[in-house]
């Protein structure tokens, strides 16, 4: 039977997260000071965690590979975070918070979980004001919402267009603090590239000091890998560069199994690709979706410019095919109904692979309302146009900036054109309620695990999911273990555990410059993210995943023979952390596939078209698929499928309807 | 477009640099700044020369991670821009474009173009924050903030710590980025808590580390991409000479 | 958390609320300079103007002042030099190519020449007027003392016009920077008041620049005679 034990608490869903908060076992003040804790990865998760951790007394190390724990890629967040706080009286609750998440997630996540995140959703907003974080206000000075995808009620508090900015400066100061206090020693450009196990637990990792390129051992009681996603593996993504999976991957190397690999999310509103030279895609926050409405022109292949279409050839697919949610549709919808209208020749742009996102009916409806906040009753076309855009600016300004500063187009005069890319990946290492692996000591918070968003997350519920595991989970779930740990000395870090986890990094460094090959890094990267995106991106099929599959396969023969890593391994090497990143990156992406391919249903952000309603609507299959894909790495890229069924008691299974 | 590149070379901290000149053809003006290093770099290895080591991380504005002098000016000739979002067609065909690293001795050169800026984080880890342990928070709306405070915080807190202030202050002083986060915390109710001590730690660290002193020019806030304003510097002032008057 | 500050004078911020208080004092010490000078403009063959002078060199409170004002001076040339040595040494190796003119005004950037050349002048500027008149307040002829006199001796060479023309244009930029910049440092940032307090010390700095340029160059022109 499976290995795979959820350790889900007993009793109603409600009561489950209080009465195991209640019932865990503690560890006192004097021991937790001889306890040491590994946390890789500072972003929202990583750096929540750390001070949370710290300032409970546990010695805390901190790895992060960017020069500042501020840089994490949190940071990119634009739109919002959700909190069940009703504070705009339109009858939200946890559970309905809860409800809203699964049902996004398209039944694929485990509901205790879920739940238990609804229910500290709250606390975090709390938590993140007391600490200073300038969140949206209204004129009574009271915290100000908005509505995002796959909702009906307002509840994501936001900071203009940066609130993953200014939550992650939050977290980051707390963090800062605890380094000044002398309980977090931080290690800034560092990169994790082994897990070190001894006797079948995880006592520490093994670091490249990325500017003297030297490798480093570090013990610590238990590891916290809060590394982020790994939408980079289809090259152009959303992510930050340096966003990579090694961390994560080290990890199902040494026994940790990897959850629903093949769920990604494909963000429906990012600038479009603009050539080939293209490195990385800007998205644009899906809060755009509240005031912006997407069409495409009624005729195939209009060549008129977006304003010389009128009003009637204008077809607002999202409103005509979703009335209830019209173009707040979840992300996957959103995302699927853009690829079928592109597909089907509809697109704009000199690509036709984008559609519109116009504010032009928001320009003038908030116009109008201003006017007459300003006490102007009959305003002028022109006037309406330029309160409106004063409103825009207020909401959404950088956005806008932004998007002008990359297309060289005024936003404000015509229509933006998005086009969907990868931007989250819901997949990630299987951990329990816990968040603890399945390597005992080992844990994956935030982005890096598989847990809460199931097959499809909802906008503005990863900064949620970071921060909860960060601030209010793991700081108890952490104590089951370690107050079982309290006998352990601290290992010394010439255990021959240790020697061995770092020869085998050296040893993969020493092969990758041995190649001396012709083509760089990123020519093997780029042609990874093209298989990816072509065969396992936002349509999979059974024959294109086996083509991927292959593809992969060679392509990793031929990165091994022939990449050309420059410089040394005892420098600032940038390269050379790209190299290692892209090789454990094309090892994934084979294991995407072998996901996508395996669960032949579609589920959120996992569409099978072998698995559609005649509508073209996404069709899951519960009877087989309700379960959580876990994959044991068995060496020589072979994997063992592992499944967690998943039990809905509390919410009934349905078919997702956003009509 | 052609251009001619001149890009700042050095090894480490301890050898010295110097500018080399790289001619790049065919830039599309479509380009980031960075996707024309991204070229060049390309080529540099093709041809078995050692690429140019940059910092950029989310290439979007918002990180605060790459950091360049191009032409005498942080982040490039455009206001309110990081150099990952400044693209190509701000330049002309032709153009000889100056790149140097962010200049100052609180701020070492780890390699080309690439500089330590961790002075920033040990002047946060001094007083950048409020000391509330996690949780300890009361409700959220508990305390009202009128709209203006709050806005005038987020404006402050928008700073991305890129550091662009220093490398363009004639005096690499680092004022506008203390006094960013100073402001942020001494415009909420919150902060005040701590606002003497923050204020007198921070500057306390900040002259630590070798950062030269403000004499008003306004340089900083000009370049600043993400638009933080001089006011910061003055509210900060007032908050030390009232803090010392304190205490 | 607690407090780890070494003491204020030492600090950056306490040496640069220094340099804006002893500015804005020379500033006041400035208009009394200048509406001394304008005397000169009475057309009563220096009668107004020497008045003024002989209150200055007798009152006793001036006299205090005077001392004090010359600590002024020392503690603001000194604490520009200490700055100044420490602002260099903040950036050790140089750009090859700054573009100053795109984000700030040259005078702002150009504080420590432009103190430079007013102390030079300073000390030209002392040796015209100040030791002459100090000679006689300690020889006792105070009372005989006719700086008037002094003044259309020393304008009637061109020479000394064109030093003082340039010292006051000096004076006049070294202002038009430091007058609304000791304000900002004073923490007196506003967005309502700033714009104000900028353009009067522009005004302020035109208008001073204009007083001082003007006793040379009638005396020069023969219109104060």
């Amino acid at each position: 039977m499976s290995k795979l034990d959820s350790k889900i608490p007993e009793g109603p869903l409600e009561q489950k997260w209080e009465k195991y908060k209640s019932s865990v076992a503690l560890v006192n003040p004097a021991n937790k000071r001889s306890l040491e804790v590994i946390v890789v990865g500072s972003g929202l998760a990583g750096a929540s965690a750390a001070s949370s951790l710290a300032e409970m007394g546990y010695k805390v190390k901190v790895f992060c590979f960017q020069d500042s724990a501020r840089r994490a890629h949190s940071i990119a967040a634009q739109g919002g975070i959700n909190a069940a706080k009703n504070y705009q009286n339109d009858g939200d609750s946890t559970y309905r918070l809860f409800y809203d998440t699964i049902k996004g997630g398209d039944y694929r996540a485990r509901e205790a979980n879920v739940y238990r995140l609804a229910s500290v959703s709250a606390n975090i907003i709390d938590q993140c004001v007391a600490m200073g974080v300038p969140l949206a206000r209204e004129y009574g000075g009271m915290l100000s919402n908005r509505s995002f995808g796959g909702t009906q009620v307002q509840r994501t508090f936001y900071a203009a267009g940066q609130t993953g900015q200014q939550l992650l400066l939050g977290a980051y100061s707390g963090l800062q603090r605890q380094v000044g206090l002398g309980t977090i020693e931080m290690f800034a450009r560092h990169e994790m590239l082994e897990v070190v196990n001894i006797e079948g637990k995880c006592r520490g990792i093994i670091a490249r000091d990325l500017i003297s390129g030297k490798l480093e051992r570090h013990f610590g009681h238990a590891v916290l890998l809060c590394t982020g996603g790994y939408g980079n593996v289809f090259y152009l993504s959303t992510n930050a560069m340096g966003s990579n999976v090694t961390a994560a991957w080290k990890a199902t190397k040494k026994g940790a199994f990897f959850g629903n690999p093949c769920f990604t999310q494909i963000h429906p509103t990012c600038i479009p690709v603009s050539g080939d030279h293209q490195s990385k895609l800007t998205l644009m926050s899906e809060s755009l979706r509240n005031d912006g409405r997407i069409w495409v022109p009624k005729k195939q292949g209009d060549t008129r410019k977006a304003n010389e279409i009128p009003e009637e050839e204008r077809d607002y697919y999202l409103e005509r095919r979703y009335p209830a949610f019209g173009n707040l549709v979840p992300r996957d919808v959103a995302s699927r109904a853009a690829k079928e209208r592109c597909d089907a020749g509809f697109g704009v742009g000199t690509s036709k692979m984008a559609v519109y996102l116009d504010f032009k009916s928001a320009i003038a409806r908030y116009g109008h309302s201003k006017a007459l906040t300003q006490g102007i009753n009959n305003p002028s076309a022109q006037q309406l146009k330029d309160f409106g855009k004063l409103v825009v600016e207020e909401k959404y300004g950088n956005l806008f900036e932004m998007y002008e500063q990359i297309t060289g187009e005024n936003p404000y005069e015509l229509p933006m054109r998005i086009y969907p890319a990868v931007h989250y990946t819901m997949g990630g290492l299987w951990v329990d309620y816990n968040l603890m692996t399945t390597v005992p000591g080992l844990y994956a918070l935030g982005e890096a695990n598989f847990s809460d968003h199931g097959a499809n997350r909802l906008g503005a519920s990863a900064l949620m999911q970071g921060l909860a595991d960060g601030y209010f989970v793991i700081p108890y779930t952490i104590g089951a273990y370690l107050s079982k740990e309290i006998a352990t000395k601290a290992i010394s870090t010439d255990h021959e555990a240790f020697v061995s986890a770092e020869k085998d990094a050296q040893g993969i460094i020493d092969k990758l410059f041995a190649i001396k090959g012709t083509k760089s890094v990123d020519h093997f990267h780029k042609r990874l993210g093209k298989i990816m995106w072509d065969k396992c991106g936002m349509a999979r099929n059974e024959k294109g995943l086996k083509e991927a599959i292959a593809e992969i396969r060679t392509l990793r023969e031929e990165f091994w023979k022939d990449v050309r890593v420059p410089g040394s391994a005892n420098d600032f090497n940038p390269e050379l952390e790209k190299a290692g990143r892209v090789a454990d990156f094309i090892e994934l992406g084979e294991l995407m596939c072998m996901d996508a391919l395996n669960r032949s249903e579609s589920c959120g952000g996992h569409f099978r078209e072998e698995s559609q309603t005649e509508e073209g609507e996404a069709l899951r299959k519960d009877e087989e698929f309700a379960y959580v894909a876990a994959w044991e790495n068995k060496g020589n890229h072979t994997y063992e499928l592992h499944k967690e069924e998943l039990k809905f008691e509390a919410i009934k299974i349905a078919a997702r309807s956003y009509k | 477009m052609n251009l001619t590149l001149k890009i700042w070379r050095q090894k480490n901290d301890k050898e010295t640099g110097k500018l080399v000149t790289y001619p790049v053809k065919d830039i599309s003006p479509d380009m980031s700044f960075l996707e024309m290093f991204d070229v060049l770099n390309e080529e540099l290895i093709t041809k078995g020369d050692e690429p140019i080591a940059f910092d950029h991380d989310c290439r979007e504005g918002i990180c605060g991670m790459c950091s360049m002098f191009i032409n005498g000016r942080p982040h490039g000739p455009k206001r309110g821009v990081t150099t990952c979002q400044l693209h190509m067609r701000s330049f002309k065909n032709g153009d000889t474009i100056v790149v140097e690293p962010w200049r100052a001795a609180a701020f070492p050169v780890i390699k080309d173009l690439t500089v330590d800026r961790s002075a920033f984080d040990r002047i946060i880890s001094k007083g950048g924050f409020i000391s509330v342990n996690t949780g300890n928070a009361q409700d959220a709306n508990n305390i009202p903030i009128p709209k203006p405070d709050a806005d005038a915080s987020f404006e402050a807190a928008a700073c991305i710590g890129c550091g662009a202030c220093v490398a363009t202050c004639k005096n690499s002083s680092a004022m506008l980025f203390v006094s960013a986060k100073v402001s942020q915390l001494a415009l909420l109710p919150q902060g005040r808590v701590e606002a003497t001590t923050r204020v007198k730690n921070m500057v306390a660290q900040m002259d630590e580390e070798g950062f030269g002193n403000c004499t008003n020019t306004g340089a900083c806030e000009i370049e600043c991409p993400k638009g933080i304003s001089l006011e910061n510097i003055a509210r900060m002032n007032r908050e030390y000479f009232v803090a010392n008057i304190k205490s | 958390m607690s407090n780890t500050s070494p003491n204020f004078i030492q600090s950056s911020l306490g040496k640069k609320l220094l340099m804006g208080l002893t500015g804005l004092f020379l500033i006041s010490f400035l208009v009394v300079h200048a509406t001394l000078n304008s005397f000169i403009f009475a057309m009563d063959g220096g009668e107004l103007f020497n008045q003024g002078c002989l209150f200055m060199a007798t009152n006793p409170i001036i006299r205090i002042i005077e001392i004090v004002l010359f600590i002024g001076i020392i503690l603001h040339i000194v604490q520009a030099l200490i700055l100044t040595l420490k602002n260099q040494k903040a950036r050790p190796v140089k750009y090859a190519v700054t573009d100053g003119k795109a984000n700030s005004k040259w005078y702002s950037r150009s504080m420590g020449i432009l103190g430079s050349l007013l102390l030079m002048f300073l000390v030209i500027h002392l040796s015209h007027f100040w030791v002459g008149t100090k000679a006689a307040q300690f020889g006792g002829t105070i009372q005989e003392h006719n700086t008037y006199l002094e003044i259309i001796e020393v304008f009637h060479n061109p020479f000394n016009v064109l030093i003082y023309l340039l010292g006051v244009i000096s004076l006049g930029y070294h202002l038009a920077h430091g007058f609304q910049s000791s304000f900002q440092t004073l923490g007196l940032n506003h967005p309502k008041y700033t714009p104000l307090i900028k353009k009067a010390g522009l005004w302020f700095s035109i208008l001073i620049t204009i007083v001082f340029a003007a006793m040379p160059l009638a005396v020069f022109f023969g219109i104060v005679k």
